[in-house]
């Protein structure tokens, strides 16, 4: 009877334990292989951790895309497995107008309204990623002229457009610099593709990582519009009280510290 | 010749559904065919008809996704087919994860390993602490747990989607199975066996065992995956009733004497008795 209980009373924590240890490890390399943000997904997709938690890796995007654009992580590819993303540089997303990645989605995890403006297929709203400029290594801002982003771009003049400024080198050239607007540019990466530097000197990053954000501290002024932006902010005054005369004695009052 | 092709029946049987099915995944994702498209997760047969692996869906639900209503329907249709045929026969009929270990067992058998190590040291029950354990962690990471680790989900990928280091899960489970654990993976560890063990205790199709014909010679038992559901065999007439056996029919196609045999499920006992055969 009393080995009975005993044997009982240790299988049973054994098996408590063994559980814990499995459920640590197993949730440390689920939360490690889910923290990747260096990852570019179809449009529409949701935000990341509710894409992860939304799509469910079927890979029926990838089946309708007709490039060839999106790919399925795979083992060992240091990516979140079996969910769907794609490499600009590789082959980019050519912005296709009825968008047929999106709507076979059953999961919802690429979400058809992100990409729809009035119940109607707008590729143009998709937000994929921002373009980034390595103005260091772009051959445009040394004063060579190449427009070959600019020219690759479908949404031209509008997600990237040139800034001309004078060469002050020559005296007698412009400079044709790229810029890229993120109210407009989808991350579709045709730019990145296009870049004939050896490493793309312009190339797409997800946008949490690529874009700053101004937070409610700032607003246009001169822009009605931008106040907006600001309308839930919490103003929150904080007043700290000051002694007005222990700030003069902190200069007069020398007796503490002769004393010391 | 006749005799062989006899004796594996139901093993040939098998591996045409299992390979035919990833055919048509194949097909479906290189040349665009409309008849199978997606993978094992979630598909989509004939355009029409989405098909959903109901234990991906419930790790999503309890990882608090919003589950859509195609994925509901597509998990509905599945459940209730296993539960119609036995929850288990997608372990041994679609899982392309079977045939490796099918493969490893088959060696161990060859190889006579079992005859040296009889003693198989863990629970079989450890499935359904590993199928407890993906919901928990489901829940605390918001994310389906164990979708992001599945050998299985991995090995279907691979062939449908492209390798990468699929191979390399694939070579685990196989080691592991033949160096390890006797039936290790799909016997003791998988959670989708698991979830489908318990699916599978309602199904209708039924393996049944005749012991007035049985001669006790225990090739049915060698050769089973789960070979406690064959508690009965030479004791008593009854139907392999838990949820653990696959419906695989390896029993059926070695037993000499015709004394185990595909049926449906008797629900009433008393008039099961009646119409056995």
């Amino acid at each position: 009877m009393e080995k009975t209980r005993r044997e009982f009373i240790l299988s049973t924590t054994r098996a408590i334990g063994l559980a814990a240890l499995g459920g640590l490890l197993w949730s440390a390399y689920v939360d490690e292989v889910t923290a990747n943000a260096l990852i570019l997904r179809p449009p529409g997709a949701l935000d990341e951790a509710d894409f992860l938690r939304q799509c469910i890796k079927c890979g029926m995007c990838v089946e309708a895309c007709p490039y060839d654009t999106l790919k399925l992580a795979t083992a060992g590819s240091n990516r979140p497995l079996g969910t769907p993303y794609f490499e600009p540089r590789e082959v980019p997303c050519y912005m296709c107008p009825e968008i047929p990645c999106v709507p076979v989605c059953p999961t919802d995890a690429l979400d058809i309204t992100k990409v729809s403006t009035n119940n109607q297929l707008d590729i143009n709203k998709a937000q994929m990623g921002i373009a980034v400029v390595d103005t260091k290594n772009c051959v445009a801002f040394w004063g060579i002229q190449c427009d070959a982003c600019y020219r690759a771009c479908p949404l031209l003049d509008k997600a990237i457009f040139l800034e001309y400024t004078k060469n002050e080198r020559t005296g007698k050239h412009a400079f044709l610099k790229p810029i890229v607007d993120s109210d407009y540019c989808t991350g579709c990466g045709l730019c990145e593709r296009a870049c004939v530097t050896q490493e793309a000197a312009i190339f797409v990053l997800p946008r949490e990582v690529g874009m700053g954000r101004v937070g409610d501290h700032y607003i246009k002024g001169w822009d009605k519009s931008d106040e907006k932006r600001v309308e839930n902010a919490t103003a929150k005054t904080t007043t700290t009280e000051i002694s007005s005369r222990k700030a003069v004695d902190s200069l007069n009052d020398m007796g503490d510290l002769l004393n010391d | 010749m006749i005799n062989i092709l006899h004796k594996h029946r139901f093993l040939i049987l098998r591996r045409i559904v299992q390979v035919s099915l990833m055919l048509l995944y194949i097909a479906g994702n290189v040349w665009g065919w409309k008849f199978l498209q997606g993978n094992l997760s979630t598909s989509l047969l004939l355009e029409t008809i989405p098909l959903s692996d109901p234990y991906a869906v419930l790790q999503m639900f309890v990882a608090g996704a919003i589950v859509s209503s195609n994925l509901i329907i597509g998990a509905l249709i599945i459940t209730t087919f296993y539960l119609t045929i036995g929850g288990r026969v997608f372990c041994s009929w679609v899982c392309p994860v079977n045939i490796i270990t099918d493969a490893a067992a088959y060696l161990r058998r060859k190889l006579k390993f079992d005859s040296v190590s009889k003693k198989q040291p863990a629970s079989r029950n450890i499935r359904y602490w590993v199928l407890g354990l993906s919901l928990v962690l489901s829940y605390i990471l918001a994310v389906s747990a164990f979708e992001f680790i599945s050998p299985i989900a991995i090995t279907h990928r691979a062939i449908i989607f492209g390798m990468g280091l699929g191979w390399a899960a694939m070579l685990i489970i196989f080691l592991f199975d033949l160096f390890v654990l006797k039936h290790g993976w799909c016997g003791h560890i998988c959670p989708l066996g698991g979830f489908y063990s318990v699916v599978g205790k309602f199904g209708l199709v039924r393996v049944d065992h005749d012991e007035k014909k049985c001669t006790v010679c225990m090739k049915c038992k060698e050769v089973c995956p789960e070979m406690q559901v064959l508690h009965m065999v030479g004791k008593s007439s009854e139907q392999v009733l838990s949820g653990e056996c696959t419906n695989c029919g390896r029993c059926i196609e070695v037993c000499d004497d015709d004394a185990l045999n595909f049926s449906i499920r008797r629900l009433a006992k008393e008039r099961g008795n009646e119409t056995s055969d």
